[in-house]
């Protein structure tokens, strides 16, 4: 890859530099932040569906368990919000390998059903644990301190959630364009041709499986300590079938269309809401012309037209 | 008495009532260019798929260097320094042509995850020193033109030798060419005929299966006859060329 493939990322930071100037109200600000996070956990799952060719229907699962540990274990146990944060990556981490061992001995998109169902038992758990996680009603989520110093205002939230994509664009851009970068695009280009240059496929699935839940995880944690609250909603089906909709709909094995899916399908509620009970129908449509003319996703048709490539 | 490279005894494999690989058994020297030919059907992808560690074997042993190797996967098989190309083309269509001859030096790099994402100097050189690597494995190969390709804008007959280009990353030993000139027109031909004498000169053993006569007349050193998954005969060029139940095979005479 060329060195243009960092042009992206210096107009992404100038545009986060640039933006919390322009936006003009709190309602934007906020609408920005929530953006920034699906983005981070839009570009996790993207390295494990659009790069390494592996479907993931159980995500929100793994954000929920980041977001519960932090809601639940500063709460009822005491413990640092940082310590709790990571307690929920590792045991998201945990989780998914012990999953995705045996499941990747098989051949086929057997990871589709079974983090379908993961995602599932998840959810069922977090709402009916009520003693621990308020159940459906969901619990109040203590305030993150960092050094000192209580994260509460949007504006610190802005800079951390901004911070936290760039690197994390940065990280995705690296590894894409590295060998075991190119050992995941390879095994998802032709299995048996990567196997016999010596690539272990289980362990590069595995690998990548667990690095996205983690992502999603740690941004669990993150979304809970920004928002204040956690719900059970936060950890269903449909919002696994959001983010998964969110990579297609940027553009599969794009960096920044992960970005531009993320920013485009949390906007687009919004924007639907003046058709009141048609939002639904509206959004639905919108996805589906999407898929029909531009079936690449937003970002790579666009720069296939542009003659730019990627 | 000196071992062989490869030794395959009494190799089988049955997909539920079709032996398509039956008690074959040969050995291959290093350094050599070893042929297997025969009819369509005869079970010679099979017999590489076999050996490549893609199929695993109903009975019999396959052993390189002594080591035995059946039933190992292929990429425990590539760390001993075994290669292949495919008849029915792999080739990464979702990376451009110099990744995918990237990908075969696999092995020979620092896959550290945690390394890559930080942007490691050391990782950054060394991919650096491999992309040229590879540039210049394309040339070796003849696809020059093609150096800054996407592979899915790559003609068939480039694609076959960007495939080579990839197994030679690996450094390898030995080399298993599945008809690497097939579907290819007579100048690309003799040009895959230069290279796999080219490859073969370069002390890598080279294991070929290939329809055209000519070329593999030209370039082994030893043939393999398989016919119905079993082995018909096996020697030098003439030798093969003059036995009967070759010849019937070939020419569907009543020998």
């Amino acid at each position: 890859m060329k060195k243009s493939v960092f042009t992206g990322l210096y107009i992404l930071i100038a545009i986060l530099i640039v933006l919390p100037f322009v936006i003009p109200n709190a309602f934007y600000m906020d609408l920005a932040i929530r953006m920034a996070i699906n983005a981070v956990i839009v570009l996790g799952l993207n390295l494990l569906i659009g790069f390494a060719g592996q479907i993931s229907l159980g995500h929100a699962g793994f954000l929920g368990i980041g977001a519960y540990a932090s809601a639940v274990l500063p709460t009822h146990f005491g413990w640092h919000p940082l310590l709790a944060m990571g307690a929920g990556a590792a045991a998201t981490g945990l989780l998914a390998a012990l999953v995705a061992r045996p499941i990747f001995k098989l051949k086929g998109h057997y990871l589709a059903m079974a983090t379908l169902g993961l995602g599932i038992i998840i959810n069922i758990a977090i709402r009916n644990e009520a003693q621990w996680t308020g159940g459906p009603d969901g619990m109040p989520v203590p305030s993150l301190g960092l050094f000192g110093f209580d994260l509460t205002s949007d504006k610190h939230w802005y800079w951390v959630v901004a911070l936290l994509l760039s690197i994390s664009v940065w990280a995705s851009l690296n590894l894409i364009d590295s060998p075991f970068g190119r050992a995941l695009r390879a095994l998802h280009g032709s299995e048996v041709a990567s196997q016999v240059v010596g690539v272990d496929i289980v362990r590069y699935k595995v690998a990548i499986f667990v690095l996205s839940a983690v992502f999603a995880s740690l941004m669990g944690s993150v979304t809970a300590h920004y928002v204040g609250f956690v719900t059970p909603n936060l950890a269903d089906f449909f919002h696994s079938i959001e983010l998964v909709t969110m990579v297609v709909i940027g553009g599969m094995a794009s960096v920044y269309g992960s970005i531009v899916g993320a920013v485009l399908l949390t906007a687009l509620p919004q924007a639907l809401a003046t058709f009141e009970g048609w939002e639904t129908v509206a959004f639905g449509a919108i996805l589906m012309l999407c898929m029909i003319f531009m079936p690449k996703g937003l970002v790579p048709t666009l720069a296939a037209k542009f003659g730019k490539g990627e | 008495m000196k071992m062989a490279l490869l030794d395959v005894k009494d190799l089988s494999i049955h997909f539920g009532g079709v032996k398509a690989v039956q008690n074959v058994s040969f050995s291959i020297d290093a350094g050599i260019v070893y042929a297997v030919i025969g009819p369509n059907g005869a079970g010679k992808t099979t017999l590489f798929n076999l050996i490549t560690g893609v199929y695993k074997p109903t009975a019999g042993e396959i052993r390189l260097d002594g080591e035995a190797i059946h039933g190992k996967s292929p990429n425990e098989l590539a760390v001993r320094g075994v290669a292949r190309t495919f008849q029915n083309l792999q080739i990464c269509l979702n990376m451009s042509a110099i990744e995918n001859v990237m990908v075969g030096a696999h092995l020979r790099l620092d896959r550290n995850l945690v390394k890559a994402a930080l942007r490691f100097p050391g990782l950054k050189k060394r991919d650096a020193e491999l992309r040229a690597e590879a540039a210049e494995l394309m040339r070796f190969v003849g696809l020059e033109q093609f150096i800054e390709a996407r592979a899915d804008s790559m003609p068939y007959g480039a694609l076959k030798r960007l495939e080579i280009a990839r197994a030679l990353a690996m450094k390898p030993r030995l080399i298993f060419l599945d008809e690497p000139a097939a579907g290819l027109n007579p100048k690309e031909t003799i040009e895959v005929d230069h290279l796999v004498r080219k490859i073969a000169d370069s002390g890598v053993t080279v294991v070929l299966v290939e329809h055209d006569m000519k070329m593999v007349m030209n370039l082994s050193d030893r043939i393999l006859v398989l016919d119905y998954g079993k082995k018909l005969a096996e020697g030098t060029g003439a030798e093969v060329r003059q036995n009967p139940d070759v010849i019937a095979a070939y020419l569907g005479a009543h020998a």
